[in-house]
């Protein structure tokens, strides 16, 4: 599959990385012509409001990432990636509003409060400055827990994640949303 | 749930790639930087062109001025402490800035040592000119690092210098035999695992940004092509005739520094960029380069 990494700011080459792990054909997406051919996208972390402007600045890639998730595609987004594809963020509309979501940025507090934490089903947790999610839509499954809240949600296509699968070595958050190429073409199964 | 881990300091400096961090010395100009898409802000009294011009010894900011910074962005908010001087350092932590620049913009505390960074919650970036000296702030407990180039000039010459050092010196180590490491180490004057990690990996181990001298949209492109991963904007911004438009091109710029149409674009009627000094022009005893290798 082709994945296309938002790549306005933030931490791209991890996801980049991981999709290439997983056998997929990983593409950096700063303009509208970039989307062509890509199947999956992932928004980064990175700081969303310099996301978000550089969104606003490139009309064209916005709408093609728009099409994207509107025709079902799979998406990943983590952190900041979360917050610009959250209904509702810090009581307000969201950027893109895909996810029908609440988050609270920097939830946790400043850079002080970030933290390594493992989840409620045994996930290693990498939290960065991170979002908190406080209001989950009926649509929206609960996939993983923090001593009970939400750091993983899955609606549909769409998989949203507080903290950053892609820093750890663990690439089941990417697998489980693009499918694992190489072991679609029997390379076998050892990703771990 | 375990705070402030290694991990956790190099994620955010990873968050920060693609990104321009702008200094800034009141809440007005932080707003105008967070508006622009700056990924941080650092917090100071004096940009370092004005430190230049008005000398006397530099110190970290008054705490209340850096407060109000951060009361003003969302955005991490970065500020200064002398080279050695742990203590103003646990004042920047106690103040809760997300990332603190031991930087020879100040003038240094210790003429021997820097901050033994591994005893702080907050993470650190350091200034260096090359590979020998990015290692020891590495061995140090640093979580970034960034180009020294010769702040507050306007002029881009230093930090392409050491932005190009590094990478040389990147490339041979991987070159060398295993045999070869323990005197490369030596020359360098780093310790010998990290000189043994980097050969290994051919990368070091924390992200690396330029500072030093950045002043137009081009100069931020110019140091992502020498290998920079994002970029500190210090006078350059806040120093020229329209700093929101020139804060939005710089941005503009290190996303799209592959595309020459993009930075055209971006470069278009900024105005007048800071006038600046040349760095080759320097009294020895005005390159701040120099301090704390």
């Amino acid at each position: 599959m082709r994945v296309g990494v938002l790549a306005l700011q933030g931490g791209v080459a991890p996801h980049v990385a991981a999709a290439r792990a997983l056998g997929h054909d990983a593409v950096e997406l700063r303009r509208a012509a970039d989307a062509r051919g890509v199947e999956g996208l992932v928004l980064p972390g990175g700081e969303s409001t310099a996301q978000r402007r550089l969104l606003a600045a490139q009309p064209g890639l916005r709408d093609a990432i728009d099409r994207l998730a509107r025709w079902g595609a799979p998406v990943l987004a983590t952190c900041a990636g979360l917050v610009l594809i959250a209904r509702e963020v810090d009581g307000g509309p969201g950027t893109l509003g895909w996810l029908d979501v609440a988050v609270r940025r920097n939830g946790w507090g400043r850079q002080r409060d970030s933290a390594e934490a493992v989840a409620d089903d045994g996930a290693p947790l990498v939290l960065i400055r991170a979002p908190r999610i406080v209001r989950v839509g009926p649509a929206v499954e609960v996939v993983r827990a923090l001593a009970g809240e939400p750091v993983l949600v899955r609606q549909g296509a769409l998989v949203g994640a507080t903290y950053h699968p892609e820093l750890t070595a663990d690439l089941r958050v990417h697998r489980a949303v693009f499918g694992d190429a190489r072991a679609e073409a029997g390379a076998g199964a050892d990703v771990q | 749930m375990q705070k402030s881990t290694y991990a956790t300091k190099i994620g955010l400096a990873e968050m920060l790639k693609g990104g321009v961090i702008m200094d800034v010395v009141d809440a007005d100009q932080a707003r105008v930087a967070e508006e622009a898409g700056a990924a941080a802000v650092m917090a100071l009294e004096r940009v370092p062109a004005q430190i230049r011009a008005e000398g006397g010894v530099a110190r970290a900011s008054d705490p209340s001025r850096i407060e109000a910074i951060q009361r003003a962005v969302t955005i991490p908010v970065m500020a200064k402490c002398r080279i050695g001087h742990l203590m103003e350092a646990r004042v920047l932590e106690a103040l809760e800035v997300d990332f603190i620049d031991e930087s020879e913009v100040l003038t240094p505390a210790d003429l021997a040592h820097h901050v033994d960074k591994h005893a702080f919650e907050v993470p650190f970036v350091c200034g260096c000119t090359d590979l020998g000296e990015a290692l020891r702030r590495i061995a140090e407990g640093a979580a970034m690092l960034r180009t020294k180039g010769e702040a507050g000039t306007g002029d881009v010459s230093q930090a392409v210098t050491h932005l190009r050092k590094i990478e040389a010196q990147l490339r041979r180590l991987g070159g060398l035999e295993p045999e070869q490491l323990v005197a490369e180490a030596r020359t360098l004057g780093a310790p010998l695992e990290l000189v043994r990690q980097v050969a290994a990996e051919g990368r070091l181990p924390v992200p690396r940004f330029a500072a030093g001298g950045i002043a137009t949209p081009a100069d931020a492109a110019l140091c992502m092509h020498l290998g920079a991963e994002a970029v500190f904007v210090g006078s350059g911004i806040f120093l020229s005739s329209d700093p929101p438009r020139r804060a939005r091109a710089i941005v503009e710029a290190v996303t799209h520094w592959r595309d020459p149409r993009a930075l055209a674009e971006a470069s278009r009627g900024l105005g007048e960029a800071m006038r600046g000094t040349e760095a080759s022009g320097l009294a020895p005893e005005a390159r701040l380069a120099g301090r704390g290798a």
